[in-house]
């Protein structure tokens, strides 16, 4: 074996910079490579969540409306179909919550997908499936517009998750926070 | 050291996860699936393996007194490197994994292999010791996830057995994770003091 190098001040000097100059030139070719399949990956994500919660559309228009991002969906004609809302809010049992609701153009949810959750396996991560159309706390075709969604215990109308009754306050209350921004939206 | 020596003692004799108990966060924060658990494994043999080369050809060129600083780095890249391909070509899983991909930094049976084998074996046993270490940590994480995965929602890597129930949510929560960390690893020891003898 090839005798070892002394910790001399040069010695230290030299190795560490040169692992780290290799190191950053390995990363910074690995990054050059993979940069655009990250930014395709999430930009399918949201994609994805877009056709889920929308009524079909033919092109889509994206729009800051009061500091919140929407996708407004038109059909082939030109006619609004409905917007896409990403809102969320800090009130869930485990921090912040990120949906996309979509309305369709009468202002009733058509379809809701969940962007980013911290909440509990198993109770209030359940929320991706309990509020959808035929479910316990089906929300879809309701109108938050003519009055906003709560839970049964604070007098709404909608089954709380059992258990989750933080995230399903959480969870209603931006969809309609997301309602109040569609109605803001101008066509 | 034997290649029949280096194998046994990563799979099972010094497994990281049964014996020698290291790197318990991702161990228990990872494990609420099968999936979930084997895939955290995989990445952490990943990096072991490569990590484990390079420190192993590097080992004469660097210094003693700035050695632990020089093996994170190189641990670090590693890591990066599986993390930026993972976000790249497999969005989902990087979803459930997240954080931890990055934590596979501080992971001490990382830097304890760089210490105890590579810095001080040749390039293809410290190959085969990152490989071993490795499979080993993976075949740990895969049981703690299938045991939770089972008992916490019925599931077998995703597939519903017990089709319509709930299972023992406690399972897949931390509380859970403890309490299969402890008594898979008092079973595992059981068999394997049983088998020396």
């Amino acid at each position: 074996m090839a005798k070892k190098a002394e910790s001399t001040l040069p010695n230290m000097l030299l190795a560490l910079t040169a692992i780290a100059l290799v190191a950053a030139a390995a990363l910074a070719a690995l990054n050059g490579v993979t940069k655009e399949p990250i930014a395709q990956a999430q930009q399918a994500k949201v994609e994805r969540a877009i056709s889920a919660v929308l009524p079909a559309f033919d092109r889509l228009e994206d729009r800051d409306v009061d500091g919140t991002l929407c996708h407004i969906g038109y059909d082939a004609d030109g006619n609004f179909v409905g917007a896409a809302v990403e809102a969320g809010n800090d009130k869930g049992f485990g921090g912040h919550l990120q949906l996309m609701v979509g309305f369709d153009k009468e202002g009733q949810v058509a379809g809701y997908q969940i962007l980013e959750t911290h909440e509990t396996p198993g109770l209030g991560a359940k929320a991706d499936q309990w509020f959808q159309e035929g479910n316990k706390g089906d929300i879809i075709g309701s109108r938050p517009a003519d009055g906003a969604l709560g839970v049964k215990k604070d007098g709404g109308t909608v089954d709380a998750i059992s258990g989750s009754t933080i995230t399903s306050r959480a969870f209603l209350g931006i969809v309609n926070d997301a309602s109040e921004v569609f109605s803001n939206i101008t066509i | 050291m034997k290649t029949k020596d280096i194998i046994k003692n990563g799979l099972i004799k010094e497994n990281p996860t049964w014996v020698l108990v290291l790197g318990m966060c991702p161990t228990l924060a990872t494990t609420t699936s099968a999936i979930n658990g084997l895939s955290m494994g995989l990445a952490t043999t990943f990096v072991l393996m490569m990590s484990n080369i390079v420190i192993s050809l590097l080992k004469s060129v660097i210094p003693d007194k700035v050695r632990i600083p020089a093996f994170i780095v190189i641990i670090a890249t590693f890591v990066t490197i599986v993390q930026m391909v993972m976000q790249a070509y497999l969005p989902a899983l990087y979803d459930s994994l997240g954080l931890f991909i990055a934590l596979i930094v501080v992971n001490c049976i990382v830097l304890g292999r760089a210490e105890a084998f590579a810095s001080k074996n040749n390039v293809g046993q410290s190959f085969l010791d990152g490989l071993f270490m490795g499979l080993g940590f993976t075949w740990a994480l895969t049981l703690l996830g299938i045991v939770r995965e089972l008992l916490g929602t019925g599931c077998f890597f995703g597939h519903s057995l017990i089709g319509g129930a709930d299972g023992m949510l406690m399972m897949i929560l931390p509380p859970g994770g403890f309490l299969a960390l402890g008594l898979l690893m008092a079973l595992i020891n059981h068999l394997r003091r049983k088998s020396v003898k």
